[in-house]
């Protein structure tokens, strides 16, 4: 593991702190960092085999959920992110069509015991049914998409963090520090996307690490390593927005009308997430926030209006005392 | 056991009740519309449009802050009646009402002890609670309000202490003015505490939240003035609870006009019922201030409905940032608003230092 050069007390340029296109590392303080890493999750190519989920279950050593169950909304039996679930496939069902999708089950028309004297060597385009000739394309698909914790360029948990327990690492991603944590439960609202949340029988705060310690000895994290299908994409932030263009237009040309990127626009109100997304419908169909802004944005004017609501009082107990000396 | 049977024609006996139904969930709209009371604003414009959104199977967007409502609503409550207690203590003492700046005071450092100790509590690790001043973040009003209470509670507790007591008269002076100096604070913050978060109904209130804070704040301190203090000397807290009732009022009302329908918590379920009993408080405490103006004990009864209002309120808004958070509609529709608005011709991108204009309904 190399060094990592970050200069306690240095004061970074703070423009762009709170809002906007900026560099976080660069922000929290390190002066020479690799580059940002994130990921972009395909969720075109998604195939909702929850790899990701066990992959990172199992390298992070988490808990198993405290309701083991089925939640009989769909496959999905793990509902969202929380303290115990850093990657969450979700799953929906729509009426919607989508051309290579239909699974093609209902194979009326082919009589199987005629096929079954050519035996096991019928050439595919003979065949009536194989794996990867589909029937025509109906009117439902399935969506399935892997979240999980955006690391945003301007983050909430960070900044509302008051023990300095999350902080923002040298690659530009937000990790807890839980020997610091002390459950104060503050970043769990501050999350505009509902990531991070509280251990019930530990009390502290957890969320995903973008594998901190596996990118520290030059390691994709455990979720992009197990993903099948590449779905899930690991890399350099600048790189992963290239490839995330291309896909998207690739799509666009082939006539997936619904596509489109999220969290990538470094513009938005969180600045971009190191984490992003391909998404095929509204975001919020998928449980994500449409238009997510980074809470901390508004603090300056919050405390202007703390600010005068103090003076007021004090106005107000001048008052009192003004008016109710009559009334003696 | 399973009546269906598999035949060459497809499946019979198939119960219609199991059969699966695709994007009944999900991916379908759900529709709320408002009835035609709901013009809030009275000028004719729409406030309100249909409420169409989507979600995930229902399930929230953000995750619910896991504080605790003793806790946490006791904390708001505890220390907007602290702060606002060590300005009436300071007051009494400087116009000669001693008993009123006892009470004050002793009432002031309770409270603030009683919500540490309520903070310490609701801590998931409470061993650790003095990591709490390992940082100081101007981001974090928890960060900011824990460096607030490590100066005030102290100065509190000598103001208190020396007023009881006699004694130290002097470092008495300076620290009730010190705690009357902090004390504002102490009962503002908190309210950026509570809408520095992705809590719709408590972020979108934030310019007008400090004011219904410090306006709670003012009619418990006035309540505790008027339960604990003689008849002679209870005029200050009188005309304090008349000012935190007024201001608190115009506030909230202010605060709900604006934001529209994320203050539908406001006024619905545990969170309404809360409210509702806060402002009906508000009025006995006031009414029965003046009419036991004479008579101590009307006097005591209506400072113990102005704490309850207090809390009442505290309560309220403590539930309502709850239920905002657990319901989708609160986070999607607002958000997919703005960006209707801003993808709509005409409007410009709101520039992002701006505070956000309206967040739901056509701006005017």
């Amino acid at each position: 593991m190399t060094a990592v050069d970050i200069e306690i007390g240095h004061r970074p340029d703070l423009t762009g702190a709170l809002l906007g296109d900026t560099d976080p590392a660069a922000q929290g303080g390190y002066r020479d960092h690799p580059p940002r890493m994130g990921f972009f999750t395909d969720t075109s190519v998604c195939i909702g085999c929850k790899a990701c989920e066990v992959a990172c279950k199992e390298w992070n050593a988490i808990p198993a959920d405290n309701t083991v169950g089925l939640t009989g909304m769909s496959m999905d039996n793990t509902q969202g992110l929380g303290a115990d679930t850093w990657r969450h496939v979700a799953f929906i069902e729509q009426r919607k069509p989508v051309a290579a999708q239909d699974p093609g089950v209902l194979h009326e028309g082919i009589d199987v015991l005629a096929l079954a004297p050519n035996g096991s060597g019928t050439p595919p385009e003979q065949a009536g049914i194989t794996p990867t000739t589909p029937g025509a394309a109906g009117d439902f698909r399935w969506l399935m998409a892997s979240d999980v914790c955006k690391h945003c360029t301007h983050a909430a948990c960070l900044d509302v963090c008051p023990t300095g327990s999350l902080f923002r690492t040298e690659f530009g991603t937000v990790v807890v520090q839980e020997d610091i944590c002390n459950g104060c439960g503050y970043c769990i609202p501050a999350c505009p996307y509902g990531v991070i949340d509280q251990r019930k029988d530990d009390g502290r705060a957890w969320k995903c690490t973008l594998c901190y310690d596996r990118l520290s000895v030059g390691q994709e994290p455990a979720c992009a390593k197990a993903c099948p299908t590449n779905s899930i994409q690991f890399g350099p932030l600048d790189e992963l927005r290239e490839r995330a263009d291309e896909r998207l237009a690739q799509l666009h040309e082939a006539g997936v009308d619904d596509a489109r990127l999220y969290g990538r626009d470094p513009d938005d109100g969180v600045g971009g997430d190191g984490a992003f997304f391909l998404l095929l419908d509204e975001p919020e169909v998928y449980g994500l926030p449409p238009d997510p802004v980074v809470t901390t944005r508004d603090v300056a004017s919050m405390w202007k209006h703390v600010g005068a609501a103090a003076l007021t009082l004090i106005g107000g107990a001048l008052a009192a005392f003004a008016v109710g000396g009559r009334d003696r | 056991m399973s009546s269906s049977e598999v035949t060459t024609d497809g499946l019979t006996g198939v119960r219609p009740d199991r059969a699966a139904r695709t994007g009944v969930t999900t991916g379908k709209r759900g529709r709320r519309r408002n009835g035609p009371g709901r013009d809030r604003r009275g000028d004719g414009a729409p406030t309100v449009p249909d409420a169409e959104f989507t979600s995930y199977y229902g399930l929230p967007v953000i995750n619910a802050p896991v504080w605790a409502a003793p806790d946490i609503a006791g904390y708001l409550f505890l220390g907007g009646l602290a702060g606002a207690a060590s300005l009436l203590g300071a007051g009494g003492q400087a116009t000669g009402r001693p008993a009123l700046g006892r009470v004050s005071k002793v009432g002031a450092f309770g409270a603030a002890v009683l919500s540490l100790v309520g903070l310490v509590h609701d801590l998931g690790r409470p061993s650790r609670f003095l990591h709490m001043l390992r940082v100081f973040k101007v981001t974090s009003p928890m960060s900011v309000g824990s460096w607030l209470l490590a100066g005030y509670v102290p100065l509190a507790g000598i103001a208190a202490a020396s007023s009881v007591t006699g004694r130290i008269p002097r470092i008495g002076i300076g620290a009730t003015a010190g705690a009357a100096l902090l004390g504002p604070a102490v009962a503002s913050y908190t309210a950026a505490l509570v809408s520095d978060t992705a809590v719709p109904a408590w972020h979108d209130g934030y310019p007008e939240m400090p004011f219904v804070f410090v306006g709670s704040a003012a009619t418990a301190a006035g309540g505790l003035g008027l339960l604990g203090a003689p008849l002679a000397q209870t005029g200050p807290a009188r005309a304090m609870a008349v000012f935190g009732i007024g201001a608190e009022l115009a506030a909230f009302e202010r605060m709900e006009r604006r934001i529209g329908m994320v203050a539908e918590p406001y006024s619905q379920g545990r969170a309404g019922a809360y409210v509702k009993t806060g402002k009906a408080l508000s009025v006995l405490g006031l009414v029965g201030a003046f009419l036991g103006r004479r008579n101590r004990a009307v006097s005591a009864a209506s400072g113990v409905a102005l704490l309850a209002a207090s809390a009442a309120t505290r309560w309220g808004i403590f539930h309502a940032g709850l239920q905002s958070a657990n319901d989708p509609k609160y986070t999607v529709v607002p958000q997919r608003e703005r960006l209707r608005y801003r993808s709509s011709p005409g409007n410009d991108v709101t520039p992002p230092t701006d505070p956000p204009p309206l967040r739901v309904g056509h701006p005017s």
